[in-house]
């Protein structure tokens, strides 16, 4: 097994190059060739990240080997316990979907971007099967150059530029937080494997510094608040089986190092308040994340901030494991690990889903603007069909996928208040209202998201003329709908499947609670019964359509109770001149119109949300406009100031260019002394 | 079997008793108002006469505006067939779950709002935009509300909470009155009730949840009658399972419990519209951009519910 995975790895590290031949003598036809190969194996290596996932998930852990390349501290090792299978499964079904869709239309790529993907992938792999602290660097930070390269392919733009820009910068300070936390991990002793790690767990200010790094360190890769900036702006101008990929899964790789770093290296000796950093700034992205997809106005914007809100839960869910395993409650920190591993899989997989349907929107309309868009669904029913799926499972619909995450999640915050004092229990209150408050938004989100597409009249002739992609496209949007359908109905299975996960966060599992057909909380209450709920929905489905179809009247022969058509009856509204071919636009209502309640609701408070109308005076023949925006506060109040802080360093650094050479020399000395100095501190300390 | 039966009798009453609710709360207003109102059974006499009549659908609704009238009722009779009417121990009791009860409602409040914005009509869009809108306050109160009731009765499952609150262990709490308005007050904007919206209104600046139906006809407009209906019953019988349990009958083959738990149900829920249509007639509709501020006291009373829980745990 472990060779299949390292094959695996080897054969993507072996497409990069591949990738970059040079193939201007041999025309196109040998780059689309060549670009088919990479995807191909990006594809095929997808399969075998899942089928070892879901293999070590069966079978049990594969122990730690030593490659033969050794780093500085000791060799490169890797395994795979219950905690990496578990998110290989996750980055083997989110992998295959999007080198599906790459093979349909990623052939003319150009090869940086096609070289880069395969190394993404290999990236996030490595991360997930690296058994000591280099290792896991060594491939969180392939994945985040590999997909820096992929958001600054098509550099020709402004903005992608700047997105990328700032994504590097996030990328920067993640690496930044996460290699001094693996080193405070580590110790004195300086050894980076996580079995060192674990014999001796980080304690009192040790913990404190090692939580407050990683969590700052995976914020800012998850996208968790205030550092989330840079999601909605690299997200969308990547190509969509990147930001499928990007957004599903590189922010899973991130609580997963959260998840590992804190809770299975963190030892499961820490206190109540060690969970308390991630519920808070979950609860904080969750609402503010579905809050702003309200407000977006271009597709994978809006889905961008919706992976914010998801991201957001499942770190409620680990921090809450935390705190359960702290308070001594076994049973329900299970529970709360199992809603927050459930989640990110659910998430993982509908977001691609999402994604690739946005991927197909913009090949088949030309444009992911909101109000460009419109009536998509008569031309793209595929399309349509599977997006209303995936928007089911992200507005938490019973019975698919994303409610059986929420349920679980919802049920382990109703149960937290039996934890801790009055404090904490007044701030658990909170998060189960925020996160409630948070499904409701995204609720809201996704029905103007599919509303705005999908639904209505065109609103450009271009999205007038979509059609649905190529078979394989939409094989690949098919392939993540069946699977939302699948992972709703099947929490119990997949949650008894994820045991050796939770076991790794936890050291308790769901098994005897988790079933075939139904989960139970435990402790006598509440149990959710997925398949019973599919059932009894589709019982009263046929029982009304029957009912109904028993009571009507036949109108002829041919079309027996085919409903009669006519012109819509908009309020008795005017019917619209010839030349409007799809009606008066102007009575259609825009993304701007359909988020205006919750931005006068919430958004002037959280987001300082605007309108403005600009009413003409009466003669003046120029129409009415009104104006409404929104900006993010963490831009104001993170960004800005942060900018200033670099202008004034750069300022005074640039002094130090007139140093004599005797000062000048100083400099290096200083610094080493002062290295030296910590050195001795740290070796005294600990 | 006794389950199944008593699941199929209490199916029946409710799916019987929905569009009466209906029009009996319509009846009562327009009693307190000094006029005759319209029969209670009228609602009844409508639907009848609607699933006869030939949709009309507008020349580009999508298969959207022909599936959410079936998805929406379907959806609403599922979590209508959770809440415990009569008696206990129905069949589907294992699955009347607080949340999933939530989550069902949330099923076709979405089909409903996706159904407003099929056509592409400025009221449909309209519609569609607050309904959601106001959801998103009215689900964190419910869920407060919820958060109450497992504390004290240790799950959100819906016969869990109504066993222990009949038994009479948990006794009068200020909690209790605290869930119990924020708990009416999301029903209220729930159901597009007087002062969240007008159910008789066709102004159309005030609509919400009208705004969405209007180009749905015939059969289609049958269903979300019905679907409406059943979604007012849904709420009144929650309340009555969980503020007013006695009388309910116990779990087991028990006829004239049966008969007495179902005479007793149909006498709250007569007292629960009598109730309903006596704050309607009393109060006024509020404008839209008011709503938030109704919803979010309904969120602080379900907080301060909480809150004093615990408190209340602390001194005990």
């Amino acid at each position: 097994m472990l060779t299949a995975l390292l094959l695996a790895l080897a054969g993507l590290l072996v497409l990069c190059p591949v990738a970059l031949l040079p193939r201007t003598p041999l025309g196109a036809r040998l780059g689309v060739a060549v670009a088919m190969t990479v995807h191909g194996g990006a594809l095929l290596a997808a399969l075998a990240f899942a089928g070892v996932g879901l293999a070590v998930l069966v079978l049990g852990g594969l122990p730690p080997v030593a490659l033969p390349l050794a780093g500085p501290m000791g060799p490169l090792t890797l395994a795979v316990d219950g905690l990496s299978a578990w998110f290989l499964l996750l980055l083997g079904l989110a992998g295959a979907c999007s080198a599906l869709f790459a093979l349909a239309y990623e052939g003319t790529a150009p090869p940086r971007q096609v070289a880069a993907y395969p190394l993404f992938l290999a990236g996030m792999a490595l991360t997930l099967v690296a058994a000591d602290g280099l290792t896991l660097l060594l491939g969180f930070e392939a994945m985040s150059l590999a997909s820096w390269v992929l958001v600054a392919g098509q550099h020709d733009q402004a903005e992608n530029r700047r997105a990328a820009r700032l994504y590097l910068i996030f990328a920067v300070l993640a690496a930044a937080c996460l290699v001094p936390a693996i080193g405070v991990l580590a110790g004195p002793a300086g050894d980076l494997s996580f079995a060192a790690i674990r014999e001796t767990p980080p304690q009192g200010w040790r913990a404190a510094m090692v939580l407050a790094l990683v969590v700052a360190g995976v914020a800012a890769k998850a996208g968790l608040v205030p550092l989330h900036m840079w999601l909605p702006l690299a997200h969308p101008v990547a190509p969509s089986h990147v930001s499928a990929l990007m957004s599903g899964v590189m922010t899973k790789m991130a609580l997963y190092v959260a998840a590992r770093l804190l809770l299975d290296l963190g030892g499961p000796a820490q206190p109540l308040w060690f969970g308390v950093p991630l519920v808070v700034l979950g609860a904080a992205s969750a609402v503010f994340g579905a809050l702003r997809a309200n407000m977006e106005e271009e597709g994978k914007t809006l889905l961008a901030c919706s992976t914010i809100e998801n991201v957001g839960l499942v770190a409620i869910g680990l921090g809450l494991a935390s705190c359960f395993r702290a308070g001594d409650l076994s049973a329900l920190a299970a529970l709360a690990a199992g809603a927050a591993l459930l989640h990110a899989l659910n998430h993982a997989v509908f977001k691609t889903l999402l994604f690739l349907g946005m991927g197909e929107v913009a090949h088949g309309a030309a444009t992911r603007q909101l109000d460009r868009l419109g009536g998509l669904i008569h031309g793209m029913p595929w399309t349509a069909a599977c997006v209303l799926v995936g928007v089911g499972a992200a507005a938490s619909l019973p019975p698919l996928s994303g409610f059986a995450g929420e349920w679980l999640l919802l049920q382990a915050l109703l149960a937290a208040w039996r934890l801790g004092d009055m404090a904490f229990q007044v701030l658990i209150v909170a998060v189960a209202g925020l996160a409630a408050l948070a499904a409701a938004l995204a609720a809201a989100a996704m029905v103007r998201m599919f509303g705005m597409i999908f639904l209505g009249r065109p609103r450009t002739p271009r999205s007038a003329g979509a059609v649905d992609g190529p078979i394989l496209a939409r094989a690949a949007l098919l392939l993540p709908a069946a699977l939302t359908v699948l992972l709703g109905l099947l929490p119990g299975p997949m949650l008894a499947l994820g045991a050796e996960a939770q076991r790794v966060l936890v050291q308790e599992t769901m098994e005897g609670r988790a079933r075939a057909h139904v989960v139970f909380v435990g402790d006598g209450a509440a149990a959710y019964w997925p398949v019973g709920v599919a059932l009894l929905l589709a019982a009263c489905g046929i029982a009304v359509w029957a009912a109904v179809k028993r009571r009507a009247p036949v109108f002829g022969r041919e079309a027996p109770d085919e409903p009669a058509r006519g012109p819509a009856w908009d309020g008795g509204f005017a019917a619209p001149p010839p030349h409007l071919v799809c009606g008066d636009p102007l009575t259609q209502p825009s993304a701007a119109g359909l988020a205006q309640p919750l931005r006068r609701i919430l958004g002037q408070g959280v987001l300082a949300a605007h309108e403005a109308v600009d009413m003409p005076s009466p003669g003046e023949t120029r129409a009415a406009r009104l104006e409404a925006g929104f900006r993010d506060p963490s831009e104001a109040w993170l960004l800005a100031p942060l900018a200033r802080v670099r202008d004034a360093a750069v300022a005074r650094a640039e002094k130090l260019r007139h140093l004599t050479i005797r000062r000048a020399l100083m400099l290096p000395f200083a610094t080493l002394v002062a290295l030296l100095l910590l050195v001795a501190w740290l070796e005294g300390g600990m | 079997m006794t389950a199944a039966l008593t699941q199929l009798l209490h199916i029946a009453l409710v799916l019987c008793a929905a569009p009466v609710v209906v029009g009996g709360v319509r009846w009562l207003k327009a009693r307190m108002m000094g006029r005759v109102g319209a029969h209670p059974l009228q609602p009844w006499r409508d639907l009848l006469k609607l699933l006869r009549k030939r949709p009309v659908l507008a020349d580009n609704a999508s298969w959207i505006s022909r599936g959410a009238p079936y998805v929406a009722a379907a959806a609403t009779a599922a979590a209508l067939a959770l809440v415990p009417s009569f008696a206990r121990g129905m069949g589907f009791a294992p699955l009347s779950d607080l949340v999933l009860i939530a989550g069902l409602l949330a099923l076709g409040r979405v089909a409903l709002a996706l159904a407003g914005l099929d056509v592409g009509t400025a009221f449909g869009g309209l519609g569609a935009a607050r309904e959601m809108s106001f959801a998103a306050l009215a689900e964190p109160a419910l869920l407060l509300a919820a958060l109450c009731f497992a504390i004290l009765a240790g799950t959100t499952s819906l016969e869990g909470i109504a066993v222990t609150f009949q038994d009479g262990s948990v006794g009068l709490r200020v909690s209790l009155m605290l869930a119990l308005i924020a708990l009416c007050a999301v029903g209220v904007a729930e159901n597009a009730r007087i002062p969240v919206d007008n159910p008789a209104t066709h102004l159309e600046l005030t609509m919400v949840h009208e705004a969405m139906v209007l180009e749905a006809s015939g059969r289609h407009l049958a269903l979300w009658e019905a679907a409406s209906a059943l979604k007012l019953t849904l709420w009144l019988a929650l309340i009555a399972a969980v503020f007013l349990p006695f009388g309910t009958a116990p779990a087991g083959f028990a006829p004239l419990g049966w008969l007495i738990g179902a005479v007793l149900w149909v006498a709250k829920m007569a007292v629960l519209c009598l109730a309903l249509a006596a704050f309607e007639s009393a109060i006024a509709k509020m404008r839209v951009f008011r709503v938030p501020e109704f919803l979010g006291a309904a969120l602080l009373l379900g907080v301060l519910g909480a809150i004093l829980l615990f408190v209340s745990t602390r001194l005990a």
